[in-house]
């Protein structure tokens, strides 16, 4: 049915969002925390830093990415001298931009999970004899449970649609960074309306299919024991 | 040994007009029993509590349980280094967890060669057996405060911190849970910090008083003595009142009366289904006693005791608490300055103290 290119999208794009979400859970979690725990002024700073993917064209981010990462940005020059090669055109290049463009999807919900739960429960912990990393994952870990969950499924939603970041660091090298939606701008580049239709419809379908999958897991599993 | 806690602890000056608040308390304190801390609300009492929990960071001062060093110039052990049970106002059950995992929360956490408070023993103490696999959401108040000080002793505390435990309940959850801390008393020799602004609580449970009033302890000692002090703080207005720890002397069958014995007399109350022997707190408020100069015949008062006048102490304008010795304790009567006046009444006299009514506590 899916032409052996489309295949390929589609196995690359599934991959990408799922390295991505992973890494965007192990540094946005540390982030979401001292974000949510912290009086420093510097606070608003760092969460508007955060928040600008949400606000940015994404070609801006890609853009700016792009001179990052490549020959003679500062990490690619660094890249080169280390013997290796400028990211730019790269999935592993692909992956930085996926994580910096989803990141305040995954940081916000973790966040205010966080800020739901307060110190006070984390106070009775200590209490208990229990030390700050032992709380963190035994207490406000498990209380943010809803907000890990809904993050990761925005992130990896997020990062299965992304489009503009992709094309600038990325471009459309088949089987390397060519991911779905990029697939799907070829295909109506080249009036080709059916393969284009069958991937847009799949990726709808699948999107919603899984907001609401994240919907009954979250009744199902209440962050409460009854 | 002794607990000492010195604590000062500056909260600036708030944006919005706040004046800020200084707590800076200084108190030696009996290992034993427990110590209501008293006073009404904003004066500090639970910041207090905080400072020795090591909760509040800024706190400057010393922390001292016996040998134990919590806190001086040089330390600031984490709260999670100090052997303390916390129980918080409302509980702050963990809801991720069964109610047994809340109790075993705190237990796996201690050293194990200093625990010396079981599983089973705390179950049965505190009535918990049928709540274990439940979870926490859908308890009552008095479940949840009862799990609470599950959770808490079973750190095997060195000194067991009360956060008004009983605050968020109402009169009849608050009355069925008194008896699981009154056995905490005689069960345990574990030192117990009590905070709370209501006197009865404290009448019923404390056996030492620390009085708090803006930030400063303003008297502490005896919860006997600190009731009828005449120094500032407690005797005073309606609430004022002796406490007497009295025990069970013999009963009165024929009208259902039991006699209990206390240092100085004994008293005549209603028998409830009491047991010879046993120990009960009896308070009597200021305002149900009477003064006579001659016993009188022909009244309906049960308990009519001759007693010395110690002090009088100007109440308001109208009324003066007149603290009297019976025996080896001290009770109070609430008079007008006027029957003080037409009985010609000055400290060495003696008087017949007429009690209208005694509460066992």
């Amino acid at each position: 049915m899916l032409a052996p290119e489309d295949l390929t999208a589609l196995v690359l794009t599934l991959k990408l969002a799922t390295i991505s979400t992973l890494v965007l859970l192990v540094l946005g979690t540390p982030v979401a925390w001292w974000l949510a725990m912290t009086r420093r002024r510097v606070r608003p700073v760092v969460d508007a830093l955060v928040s600008l993917p949400l606000v940015l064209p994404p070609t801006v981010l890609g853009f700016y990415l792009l001179l990052f990462l490549g020959p003679d940005g500062p990490l690619g020059r660094l890249m080169i001298a280390a013997g290796g090669r400028p990211l730019a055109f790269t999935f592993t290049g692909l992956v930085i931009g996926s994580v910096i463009y989803s990141l305040p999807f995954v940081v916000q919900p973790i966040r205010d999970a966080f800020m739901a739960t307060g110190h006070a429960p984390l106070e009775a912990a200590a209490t208990l004899g229990a030390s700050p990393r032992d709380r963190f994952f035994t207490v406000a870990v498990p209380l943010a449970r809803r907000g890990f969950l809904t993050a990761a499924t925005l992130g990896f939603a997020h990062t299965l649609g992304e489009f503009g970041v992709v094309l600038m660091i990325g471009g459309n090298i088949p089987g390397r960074t060519q991911v779905l939606s990029i697939a799907i701008y070829n295909h109506v580049e080249a009036l080709d309306y059916g393969r284009a239709h069958l991937l847009s419809g799949g990726l709808l379908a699948f999107s919603f299919l899984l907001l609401l999958a994240v919907h009954f897991l979250n009744r199902r599993f209440p962050v409460v024991r009854v | 040994m002794s607990i000492k806690i010195k604590c000062r602890l500056d909260r600036g000056v708030g944006t919005n007009g706040d004046p800020g608040f200084r707590l800076d308390v200084d108190l030696d304190l009996p290992v034993a029993g427990i110590t209501a801390v008293f006073g009404p609300s904003g004066c500090g009492k639970s910041t207090l509590l905080r400072c020795v929990a090591g909760l509040e960071k800024k706190a400057r001062g010393m922390v001292k349980i016996g040998p134990r060093v919590w806190q001086d110039d040089h330390t600031f052990l984490p709260v999670h280094q100090r052997a303390l049970g916390f129980v918080f106002q409302d509980g702050l059950l963990f809801p991720h967890l069964s109610v047994l995992e809340n109790l075993e929360y705190g237990l796996k956490r201690s050293d194990a060669d200093r625990q010396t408070i079981v599983m089973d023993e705390v179950v049965e103490l505190l009535g918990l057996e049928k709540l274990l696999a439940r979870g926490t959401t859908d308890l009552s108040g008095g479940e949840r405060q009862r799990v609470a000080l599950g959770r808490a002793l079973l750190t095997s505390p060195d000194l067991l911190l009360l956060d008004e435990p009983l605050a968020a309940l109402d009169r009849s959850s608050r009355r069925a849970i008194y008896p699981y801390l009154e056995r905490l008393r005689t069960d345990f020799t574990l030192p117990v910090l009590y905070v709370t602004h209501a006197l009865d609580e404290a009448a019923r449970l404390a056996d030492h008083m620390v009085l708090l009033e803006g930030g400063q302890a303003v008297n502490s000692g005896p919860l006997t003595e600190m009731l009828t002090s005449p120094a500032p703080g407690l005797a005073h207005g309606d609430e004022a009142g002796a406490v007497l720890p009295a025990w069970v002397a013999g009963f009165d069958r024929e009208f259902h009366l039991a006699r209990l014995g206390f240092e100085g007399g004994e008293l005549l109350v209603a028998d409830t289904g009491l047991v010879p022997d046993q120990e009960v707190r009896v308070r009597i408020h200021a305002r149900d006693v009477s003064l006579t100069l001659e016993p009188a015949g022909g009244s309906s008062i049960l308990n009519i005791l001759p007693a010395r006048v110690l002090a009088l102490i100007p109440d308001s304008p109208a009324r003066v608490l007149v603290r009297l010795a019976v025996g080896d304790s001290v009770i109070l009567a609430a008079i007008t300055h006027r029957s003080a006046t037409a009985l010609g009444l000055e400290v060495g006299r003696d008087v017949h103290a007429q009690i209208k009514s005694v509460a066992l506590l």
